[in-house]
């Protein structure tokens, strides 16, 4: 499942997509982002997954601060430290 | 096995009491300000259809906005993997989803057994919504059963240049001051919702067959524009506002045949 977390609004587009095929929920990205957005989970059909508890999905536009700030690499810390290419941001 | 989906939505509330995959009754009331007593009050009325009395139900699944704050739910399971396995009872050859509800709009990939593929909400911002168009209702003073099938009457495009309620809301009364026809207006704001589901839409594949569950899916007006806009026939379920519990009733189901199975293996 391409899970979709975050909103859409006047100054962009703000999601974090979880590929939670690709993700084993190792966790990495939970101890990488330095904002505390992922966390993991059991999802409805039983598998442990990466994704973005409820409340913060709202906020992911001012929580985190994007590719270009958040790392000076092409990669977020949370796409780097992922080994199965399951996290990309939208903007 | 009788199993129920409760589904607590921000504007309506729905039971689906089910056997062995059967619909047996479902009901649909307001949701007031507290889900506890909204969530009894929509399974009463779905139990009155039936000769049976909550303690007959083995297994209960809640989802929606207020899915938690059901006092006799065994589980509660994400509305987003609900609608899609509803939809995907009714309607088995769907693979798009877009669920418009009194708060949010979700769009939703499934495959052939109901399981997400792919979804997106749009929850940050209820313009657009369920709640959107009961408060342009009321602005216009038009019943909001009618308002569906009077922006089918529309004969001048008015283009909206926002769905914020706060906004559409002055936009709607400055142009009802100018004489502009209800019909018209209405007929404007559908399309700029439309576009708004369209972008969502775009995000992840329209596949065919697509349908629209909830509330909204009831507005014919507004069912036209969004397959004008999108240039698909939707599939429509018989009642396309209880697909959440629909399907949190299958997942009940599910759930219950599993630890039967589980008490037969120990």
């Amino acid at each position: 499942m391409q899970a979709y977390y975050g909103y859409a609004d006047g100054s962009g587009d703000y999601f974090i997509v979880i590929d939670t095929d690709k993700c084993n929920s190792c966790g990495e990205c939970v101890s990488a982002c330095p904002s505390h957005l992922f966390a993991t989970a059991t999802d409805d059909y039983g598998k442990l997954v990466a994704l973005v508890p409820e409340g913060l999905t709202k906020k992911i536009g001012y929580l985190c601060p994007g590719l270009e700030r958040c790392s000076k690499q092409v990669k977020s810390p949370c796409q780097s430290v992922c080994r199965e290419q399951a996290i990309r941001l939208t903007w | 096995m009788i199993v129920a989906g409760v589904d607590i939505g921000s504007r309506g509330s729905k039971t689906v009491i089910m056997q062995d995959g059967r619909m047996l009754s479902y009901s649909i009331c307001e949701t007031g300000p507290e889900s506890a007593k909204s969530a009894y009050l929509t399974m009463n009325e779905a139990l009155k259809g039936t000769v049976l009395s909550l303690t007959d139900i083995e297994y209960v699944v809640g989802t929606g906005y207020g899915r938690v704050l059901i006092p006799f739910a065994n589980e509660n399971i994400s509305e987003i993997s609900c609608h899609a396995k509803g939809a995907n009872w009714f309607l088995p050859s769907v693979r798009t989803i877009l669920d418009m509800g009194g708060q949010d709009c979700k769009a939703i990939n499934v495959d052939e057994k109901g399981r997400v593929t792919r979804f997106i909400m749009n929850d940050k911002c209820a313009g657009g919504t369920g709640r959107f168009l009961e408060v342009m209702a009321d602005v216009l003073q038009v019943p909001l059963q009618e308002i569906g099938p009077m922006a089918l009457q529309s004969r001048e495009n008015i283009p909206f240049n926002t769905i914020c309620a706060v906004f559409a809301k002055s936009e709607a009364l400055s142009l009802l001051k100018k004489g502009t026809h209800e019909s018209d207006i209405l007929a404007g704001l559908y399309s700029a919702i439309a576009t708004r589901c369209h972008n969502l839409l775009k995000r992840i594949s329209i596949d065919s067959e697509f349908t629209i569950t909830g509330g909204i899916a009831k507005n014919t007006g507004m069912v036209k524009t969004l397959e004008d806009k999108l240039g698909m026939k939707a599939l429509l379920a018989e009642d396309p506002q209880i697909a959440g519990a629909v399907g949190a009733a299958l997942f009940a189901a599910e759930r219950l045949a599993a630890k039967q199975k589980q008490g037969v293996a120990s």
